[in-house]
């Protein structure tokens, strides 16, 4: 196992630029997974890790050592790919072995080390079978194993979950976890699914148009989101934010938007200089708003756009007088009742504030 | 009642139709399988009686024909293997590599070889073989026929391997494969229904083509084939019908065979074996 470093490094197709200049590093042991949307910059640079791109500028290391222009052979370092490539003209057992193969392993060796990693993965039976001739879950299981059957310095996983179904994929996440807790392994791991980043990563770096917007532990990311970028990406369903007008009056701070009452904010000198500026951005993650009752004094009100039942719990989602929509995630066994108006409760401890650029306004006392 | 009696009306008319286009092209073929049996075949469509391997015989009896067969052979293999294995580096660095203007690079050879090849190019091409020394050889041939089908063999191929995801050899080369080894190891049996099908191309236009060999090569003892069949004409330019025949079957039998052999054992079909 090994660190990872990048140093400003940069990478350009043609007049594209998917990278501008990025630097991070990550320690020994650590999972990251790279977070954002497609066509964010986190495939390529993953890629760049592997030696299968090289930057345009900056230096990649390894261990502390650079390589940057190291073909991938000479990286030790093992993938998993979104589409598994597994080679099609080869059984199990001989794609598993492939790695150990070019490193010069006699084939009794190789195809018993194959056995141990496949058994564990439970496709120890099927070693004989062609890629063509297993499910895609033991398919994304045997690129698993090839990428395990040697030690290498880091595993680069490139969404290797993204092709299952719904429920191989949990069971596939579940095993991932065991796996980084098992072997402590350095892994960077590109996801678009925020749910699998909070799972598995203990850093995720959530990026944005080829740059970093904020990088920290799954528990920082949901509670103190950088940017409303981040609050937007991370959560199911991710945090509600309310565009709202800012003023202090008379030591007061005062935000005003449809259908919002809010009173008792606490004011910093922080607040005080974004409410200046006149515009804001509340954000409440949908768990921490209820339906109001008599007395709740800080509540946003709006008609009902939907009401979804998912067992235990409800996802009620209103539409505001000015068209945006808040989604409230209810935990109750009860099938909740709603009339066309909705009016939903929230305590003042679970406001996140971003400034009129989207950047969160620290807390009091941070 | 009345819509389906003219949807059958309309039915019968296409079907005597289309029957008559394929009588029109199955005749040749049914003349082609019992002729060759017929000790008194002429031109005219009979079924052979009695039936007789005599033509055969007398075949077999023409040593110049049936060495012709084997030159086709050795003209047909060499062109083959220098067409298959050029084609296949060529191809598989005009896919994979980041070289500029290498879409270019193909389609001007493409244009360059359907535009000069052919008998516009017999002179110079006659010139050239002639400058190296290299007339009257095996090897004149198998050149000049890598020369004409490779830009196209390259062309087909580079599509072929366009259309396979890169993350084969990817993942080949992170688990520490060399470029040799990722090559041999994964991106060769990926592409090789591809090559198959190229090799097949490329073997049946060398072993049916007349004009090049016919310019390029003077001794009998070099002449393939397709140049030797000539010898079942008469000295004033007929052909004899029954010996035409026979040697025109056992002529074709080596493309049949090498059609019969790649269908069986690699299938003309493409497979992935990629999750998408």
């Amino acid at each position: 196992m090994a660190s990872v470093e990048f140093q400003n490094v940069s990478k350009t197709f043609g007049s594209f630029t998917a990278v501008p200049d990025i630097s991070f590093s990550i320690a020994d042991g650590e999972f990251v997974c790279l977070l954002g949307p497609s066509g964010c910059g986190k495939t390529t640079s993953l890629r760049m890790i592997a030696g299968l791109e090289t930057p345009s500028g900056g230096k990649v290391l390894i261990g502390g050592k650079d390589v940057t222009y190291l073909h991938p052979k000479d990286r030790q370092i093992s993938m998993v790919f979104q589409d598994y490539a597994l080679y099609p003209h080869m059984n199990l057992a001989d794609n598993i072995a492939y790695p150990l193969k070019v490193r010069g392993e006699a084939e009794d060796k190789r195809h018993a080390r194959a056995k141990e990693v496949a058994d564990v993965l439970k496709i120890g039976d099927l070693m004989k079978r062609l890629p063509s001739q297993i499910s895609g879950g033991q398919q994304q299981r045997t690129s698993l194993a090839r990428a395990l059957v040697y030690p290498s310095q880091v595993y680069l996983f490139d969404e290797p979950l993204s092709n299952l179904d719904a429920k191989l994929r949990l069971e596939a996440r579940g095993f991932l976890n065991h796996l980084q807790r098992d072997m402590g392994m350095t892994a960077v791991y590109v996801t678009h699914d925020q749910a699998e980043a909070m799972a598995l990563a203990t850093r995720i770096a959530v990026m944005d148009k080829g740059r970093i917007v904020q990088f920290a532990p799954p528990i920082e990311i949901y509670r103190r989101p950088a940017t409303t970028f981040v609050a937007n990406f991370v959560g199911n369903p991710p945090m509600n934010l309310v565009p709202v007008e800012a003023m202090v009056d008379g030591g007061q701070l005062r935000l005003r938007a449809d259908g919002l009452t809010l009173t008792g904010l606490p004011l910093s000198d922080d607040i005080a200089k974004a409410a200046a500026k006149g515009k804001m951005t509340l954000g409440v993650r949908p768990e921490h708003l209820r339906m109001a009752e008599a007395g709740d004094a800080n509540t946003i009100t709006g008609k009902l756009f939907a009401n979804e039942n998912m067992g235990p719990e409800s996802l009620v989602t209103m539409e505001r007088a000015d068209g945006g929509r808040v989604t409230a995630r209810i935990f109750t066994d009860d099938e909740i009742r709603t009339d066309d108006h909705v009016t939903l409760a929230f305590d003042t401890r679970h406001v996140t504030l971003f400034d009129d650029t989207g950047a969160r306004i620290p807390e009091i006392g941070e | 009642m009345q819509i389906s009696r003219s949807i059958y009306m309309r039915r019968a008319i296409f079907s005597v139709a289309a029957s008559l286009v394929g009588v029109v092209f199955a005749l040749p073929l049914v003349w082609f399988i019992f002729a060759p049996f017929n000790a008194r075949a002429e031109l005219g469509l009979a079924i052979p009686s009695p039936f007789t391997l005599s033509n055969f015989v007398t075949v077999f009896q023409n040593s110049f024909a049936m060495h012709a067969l084997l030159n086709s052979l050795i003209q047909a293999f060499g062109g083959v293997i220098l067409v298959g294995g050029a084609a296949t580096l060529a191809a598989y660095a005009l896919s994979r590599s980041s070289i500029p203007g290498k879409r270019a690079v193909t389609y001007i050879l493409l244009l360059f070889s359907s535009v000069v090849s052919g008998s516009a190019a017999m002179v110079p091409i006659f010139l050239i073989i002639s400058a190296i020394g290299l007339i009257d050889t095996h090897l004149a041939v198998i050149l000049v026929f890598a020369g004409g089908l490779l830009p196209t063999a390259m062309f087909i191929l580079r599509d072929f391997i366009d259309a396979i995801p890169k993350s084969y050899e990817e993942s080949a080369m992170v688990a520490g494969a060399s470029p040799i080894q990722t090559f041999f190891d994964v991106a060769l049996p990926v592409i090789r229904p591809g090559i198959v099908v190229v090799v097949v191309w490329a073997f049946v236009n060398i072993w049916g083509s007349f004009l090049i060999p016919f310019i390029l090569l003077r001794k009998d003892t070099l002449m393939p084939a397709s140049v030797a069949i000539y010898s079942f004409y008469s000295e004033a330019g007929t052909p004899i019908v029954t010996l035409l025949a026979a040697y025109s079957l056992i002529y074709s039998l080596p493309v049949i065979v090498l059609y019969l052999f790649v269908n069986w054992k690699f299938g003309f079909r493409f497979f992935g074996g990629i999750k998408s």
